[in-house]
């Protein structure tokens, strides 16, 4: 199968899972503000903690929130390095020719690995608990109040439902063309940067050629299949506000409130 | 069910090349409950025809009712796409939900129908065709014999009384082939779902009550499978052949053998008074 993971949902019987789509965005949202109001270790402390219960709750194995990691392993040692080199501080640790490590470039380092760190993992949880339809359907209805300012909300979320539908599509018929050109001696690797993108061309000419082909028999079918936008349409599974989602949402709140009081500290 | 009198349809032509009609007065009448299949060669038409059936087009002269209702009568065509389903040949282009049983939601969605009431519909149309266990499955961990039973749920879903499927098995292995197959049959026989099939696969098209051969927009043969198949030198003109078996038993008989020239399948030929004799 093909490498790329986005809209990455595992599916489980779990709350979470069942929580309304907008509860979760919006709680999502809530999460990666009131992390970046942390300026105490204590308020990372009780972000984990906090992070760890949802975990426990939504039955998604921990290795799959880690495997979210690893994609950004990259920026992480880059943002952490930056602040530890280039921070202004009084307290020298270490200094040696151009580089002065300060305790202060330490802290900062340390705080921004782990505010990236819980940020990925809180949010892959939004995608691994919810659907891509689902989410779409929640960022439709949250995006609904905007459409008396022209706002269209039901056309982008049906947008971003096919864009991630054809994303694995499109990797792999990629992937295939790439082969065949290969296989007739292209050659993709060596080269100059524009030798590079000249050599991609062969690959991007059938593509488009084919997620236009794609697109016309999609729209067909999807006529075929009554659709003309949000005229009368419902959905299978209704948004509903019950007393899980607002216990959700007290949660939260009650979360920000923790991470508001570690500020005091 | 279905009824078309002299239909004729061009494609609007968007070079210089002069518009060829596509369909050149059809007359077509399908009963409720009849399981018909469509031959032809590439570019007979066939998939202008079914696009017609559900209103994806409309024809140019001539008419066509769906159960009493004229395609042509904008009015019309929402109730004419949830009467006649339609399942197309790539099973990739037609699915667009990322999880399985929300494509199939998708059809009754439109419509318009009651959440609880999709649920129910969603459930009983993956049943019936035998994918019930993958209804969280995302569409591209299936195989494509998989996937084209996932069409044909989302069809199910919008209770039609009759489904069109165009070429459902030309992109299929011989095992997802089958697996189409048998459920497409299924729903015919077990639950009267008039269907309307559109292969290359003479072996299928043996399979239903009546055949229709096209020949550049023009209904050329319209009978039960035994008689079409009969005519292996006219199909042959057609740019058909016949089922395997078939065109063996003719070659037996071009040898001097007294076969049947109307077996369709290797049971008929073996239980053949001609070919038993030889045993
Ligand atoms: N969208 C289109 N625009 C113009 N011409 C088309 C279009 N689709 C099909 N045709 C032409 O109509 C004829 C019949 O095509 P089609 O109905 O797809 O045949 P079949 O399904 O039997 O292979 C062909 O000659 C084809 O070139
Ligand atoms: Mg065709």
């Amino acid at each position: 199968m093909t490498k790329i993971t986005i809209g990455q949902h595992y599916p489980t019987d779990s709350i979470i899972h069942h929580l309304d789509a907008r509860v979760k965005l919006i709680g999502t949202i809530m999460y990666i503000v009131f992390l970046l109001f942390v300026n105490h270790y204590a308020g990372y402390g009780v972000a984990a903690l906090f992070l760890t219960g949802i975990i426990a709750l939504s039955k998604i194995p921990p290795r799959l929130i880690f495997r979210g990691l690893r994609m950004i392993v990259f920026i992480l040692i880059f943002a952490a390095g930056i602040n530890l080199f280039f921070t202004a501080g009084e307290t020298v640790l270490f200094h040696f020719a151009f580089i002065r490590i300060t305790l202060e470039g330490i802290m900062m380092a340390s705080h921004m690995a782990m505010r990236l760190i819980l940020l990925v993992m809180g949010s892959s949880i939004l995608t691994l608990t919810t659907s891509p339809i689902q989410l779409t359907d929640g960022i439709e209805s949250l995006l609904n109040p905007l459409k008396p300012i022209k706002v269209p909300a039901h056309d982008i979320a049906m947008l971003m439902t096919i864009a991630l539908r054809y994303i694995p599509a499109l990797a792999e018929e990629m992937e295939k063309i790439m082969k065949a050109q290969k296989a007739r001696g292209a050659d993709f690797d060596t080269g100059g940067l524009i030798k590079r993108i000249r050599s991609m061309l062969p690959i991007l000419v059938p593509l488009f050629v084919s997620a236009f082909k794609r697109a016309d028999e999609l729209a067909t079918a999807m006529e075929a299949r009554c659709y003309r936008g949000d005229i009368n349409r419902t959905k299978m599974k209704a948004m509903k506000m019950t007393r899980t989602e607002f216990i959700g949402m007290g949660v939260m709140i009650c979360f920000g409130g923790l991470i508001f009081l570690t500020r005091l500290l | 069910m279905i009824l078309g009198e002299k239909l004729t349809f061009e494609y609007a032509a968007y070079d210089e090349t002069p518009p060829v009609l596509t369909l050149k007065g059809v007359d077509i009448t399908v009963k409720a409950g009849e399981f018909i299949a469509i031959l032809g060669h590439n570019g007979s038409g066939k998939s202008t025809l079914a696009k017609h059936l559900n209103a994806l087009l409309v024809p140019a002269e001539g008419t066509l009712w769906i159960k009493g209702a004229d395609t042509k009568d904008a009015e019309n065509t929402w109730r004419i796409r949830q009467t006649v389903g339609m399942v197309f040949q790539n099973p990739d282009n037609q699915i667009i939900a990322t999880i399985v049983e929300e494509d199939v939601a998708f059809g009754p969605e439109n419509l318009g129908v009651k959440p609880t009431e999709i649920r129910k519909r969603v459930d009983e149309s993956l049943a019936a065709v035998g994918m019930s266990e993958h209804s969280l499955a995302p569409p591209h961990h299936l195989s494509g014999g998989q996937k084209q039973r996932v069409a044909i749920a989302g069809v199910l879903a919008m209770h039609p009384e009759c489904i069109v499927l165009d070429e459902p098995t030309a992109m299929l292995d011989p095992s997802g082939r089958r697996e189409v197959m048998e459920t497409i049959t299924k729903l015919n026989r077990e639950s009267g779902m008039t269907v309307i099939l559109i292969t290359h696969f003479m072996e299928e098209a043996a399979q239903a009550d009546r055949i229709l051969v096209m020949d550049d927009g023009v209904l050329v043969m319209n009978d039960i499978p035994r008689n079409i198949f009969r005519q292996a030198e006219a199909m042959q003109k057609l740019g058909l052949g016949v089922p395997g078996v078939t065109e063996l038993a003719h070659e037996l008989r071009r040898r001097g053998l007294d076969v049947a020239d109307d077996v369709l399948t290797i049971e008929e030929f073996m239980s053949d008074k001609a070919i038993k004799s030889l045993l």
